[in-house]
């Protein structure tokens, strides 16, 4: 009788012991489906940073706010003007690839033989005009941003629900870099490009037009820009205009992490720190956070200043 | 006559020592605290005048320490803020612990505190400068980006900092009127000090490794050695900056040290001329006291300041502006004025 008892309870342990891994192991799951819900986020951005800086060979510092723009033409055209959502997102598109190519004449295309601290503080200077607009025109209360579609969540399970967001977000980013990656390297304004990051003199006197294909790439950048500020306005429903400069750093803290100018490293380094950034929310500190993704970006920088896929480049005396 | 054009200013002796670039850096700083001080101890000044008189002496070590990196070591340091905050804090618990265990008066306290601040903020200054022995550039422009946010991340989510809320400076907060000679003598020493960095052998290896580090090193200047220095100076006036900031409010909160903050500084830095101390003292003055002037546009402040910064660096460093740079230089202007002068003196004899 003793016995019996004695077994039942180590039985109970155990399944105790079963039942509390398999909730650690789907807590993990889950955290790690919403990472990569938010690295693919910062991955879209990040490809914008990386297609630029291999082009222009420049730290586009107003990318992060193209995302805000992207997010406030989503929320006039939908919340404000009761377009369709399809409509909606054509436009911000469509605007964001215009105003990425504005930027770029009226602000870079001068001081592309300039220093880069020069450019760098342009772009800063860029970064700061286009926030402080945003601020004039919408205020700086929160805008939310209605929902555009409806999607029903999955369940896997008991425990582990998939929401709509993250699926539209997962789905979109595969489209777009599968689609990226063709247009890069099938394509022969795709080939143009990589032919003016690798030499812009040499493409020159190959007949490439440099200035058409550095606008085209601020065009392509600030379109995925456009489909992060999407991603980011379902997901996180409400936008300031200083909504797009935390994920713009962070994002751009990913193209650092792949390697900058190296669009697999993009993506990569995009999934990555959205991994590691939801990780360290749920199992070391919801507060530091920030701390501890932008820790990464020092470390990986000490240890790897190319990246994990970046190109060594050596410096030519 | 064509080439009398280019020919520079010939100086006498006599201005030549009186007139040197440097001497009037100094003369307007002493000039600008004289008749500040002046106008506050009279009473003649108004209230708002008066609170503004450290903001002012802040905003002028932060920019003078900031331009030491980007005008003369040429690094982009996106993270300054973050200096000061940590010297803002280090300086005020030393101050409050020393007035709370021995009750010292502000004399010995304040510089106590202020080199204290400035001690520690320099130790953040090496270790932010240790990733910049291996990066230049767009990337350590990042990495002192991400240092400001992880201080100022840290410290907000510290228990002995204060938290989110601040931390209370009450009991060592001391009056403007108080505090101003103090705000003087460490704008002034700097001042004082970064001039005479410049001038000296150790400037001219910086600006050395500026203009080009291949050569520099070739030369045997210790590149590594130049750069820790410049950050870690830096760090200490912004640390200095830091403990006068933290005396004069009641309470201060690390979410001030944002990096907005950093932006503002690096555009006083870059509307006074990248390298040039005396052009970064006037445009702190300038920027802190026209937005007070002008309340009515303050919404429009920061686009004004964002405009001016694209607008600033298009003319400074963009070759199609070059000639247009060229008939603006107030040299030049100078030059023809007096070239001009002679040829019509010469005319009437």
């Amino acid at each position: 009788m003793r016995k019996c008892v004695y077994v039942g309870f180590i039985v109970k342990n155990i399944l105790t012991i079963i039942f509390r891994k398999v909730t650690q192991v789907t807590n993990l799951i889950v955290t790690l489906i919403q990472g990569i819900s938010l690295g693919s986020i910062y991955a879209l951005i990040a490809l914008g940073y990386t297609m630029v800086y291999g082009i222009a060979k420049m730290l586009n510092f107003a990318h992060g706010d193209i995302i805000m723009v992207g997010a406030y033409l989503i929320y006039t055209s939908v919340a404000l003007a009761h377009c369709s959502p399809i409509l909606g997102i054509l436009i911000s598109v469509a605007s964001c690839a215009l105003l990425g190519i504005v930027i770029e004449f009226l602000a870079y295309r001068l001081l592309r033989r300039a220093s880069s601290l020069s450019v760098l503080i342009t772009a800063i200077g860029v970064s700061y005009f286009l926030q402080n607009i945003a601020l004039l025109v919408f205020g700086s209360e929160p805008k939310s941003i209605p929902v555009l579609f409806n999607i029903p969540a999955i369940q896997i399970g008991n425990s582990i629900t998939i929401t709509g967001e993250t699926m539209l977000t997962l789905g979109l980013t595969v489209i777009i870099m599968t689609a990226l990656t063709i247009f890069i390297n099938k394509t022969k304004l795709g080939k143009a490009m990589r032919a003016v990051s690798e030499d812009k003199d040499a493409a020159m006197l190959m007949g490439i037009n440099v200035n058409r294909t550095i606008s085209i790439t601020f065009a392509i950048g600030s379109i995925m820009a456009a489909f992060a500020s999407l991603c980011y306005g379902i997901s996180y429903t409400y936008i300031k205009p200083t909504t797009g400069s935390m994920p713009g750093i962070k994002a751009f803290t990913a193209a650092v992490f792949g390697g900058i100018g190296s669009i697999p490293g993009a993506m990569l380094g995009g999934i990555l720190l959205g991994v590691i950034e939801k990780l360290s929310m749920a199992y070391i500190s919801t507060q530091f956070t920030d701390a501890i993704v932008f820790g990464v970006l020092i470390l990986v920088l000490i240890i790897k200043p190319t990246g994990l896929l970046g190109k060594q480049i050596r410096e030519k005396v | 006559m064509a080439t009398q054009i280019n020919k520079p200013l010939e100086k006498t002796p006599i201005s030549k020592k009186l007139l040197n670039k440097d001497t009037i850096t100094v003369f307007i700083v002493v000039a600008f605290y004289a008749v500040y001080s002046t106008l506050i101890y009279t009473n003649t000044a108004g209230r708002q005048m008066l609170n503004m008189a450290i903001t002012i002496s802040c905003y002028i070590l932060m920019a003078v320490s900031l331009n030491l990196v980007v005008g003369f070591l040429g690094e982009l340091s996106l993270g300054h803020a973050a200096f000061m905050s940590v010297g803002a804090y280090s300086g005020s618990m030393l101050s409050v612990a020393l007035l709370q265990s021995t009750a010292m008066p502000l004399y010995i306290r304040l510089p106590l505190a202020m080199i204290f601040g400035g001690l520690v903020a320099t130790i953040f200054g090496i270790i932010i400068g240790i990733p910049v022995l291996r990066l230049n550039g767009d990337y350590l422009a990042i990495v002192t980006l991400a240092f400001g946010e992880i201080v100022k991340n840290v410290i907000i989510n510290l228990d002995f900092t204060g938290g989110a809320i601040g931390y209370d400076t009450k009991a060592i907060y001391s009056t403007p009127k108080a505090l101003l000679p103090y705000a003087a003598a460490a704008v002034i020493i700097s001042v004082l000090l970064i001039i005479n960095l410049a001038k000296s052998k150790h400037g001219r290896a910086i600006t050395a490794v500026r203009d080009n580090k291949i050569a520099a090193s070739a030369t045997g200047i210790n590149i590594t050695y130049y750069k820790l220095m410049v950050f870690a100076f830096s760090a200490f006036i912004a640390g200095v900056a830091g403990v006068l900031w933290g005396h004069s409010l009641s309470i201060i909160k690390a979410a001030k040290f944002d990096f907005n903050m950093s932006i503002e500084i690096l555009v006083i830095v870059v509307l006074g001329g990248m390298g040039s101390i005396r052009g970064s003292v006037i445009a702190a003055i300038l920027l802190k006291v026209l937005p007070e002037a002008l309340r009515a546009v303050d919404d429009y402040r920061m686009l004004i300041y964002s405009l001016l910064l694209i607008l600033m660096m298009l003319f400074n460093s963009a070759p199609q502006f070059a000639k247009l740079r060229e008939k603006l230089n107030i040299k030049n202007t100078l030059v023809y004025f007096k070239n001009r002068k002679e040829k019509k003196g010469g005319n009437v004899e």
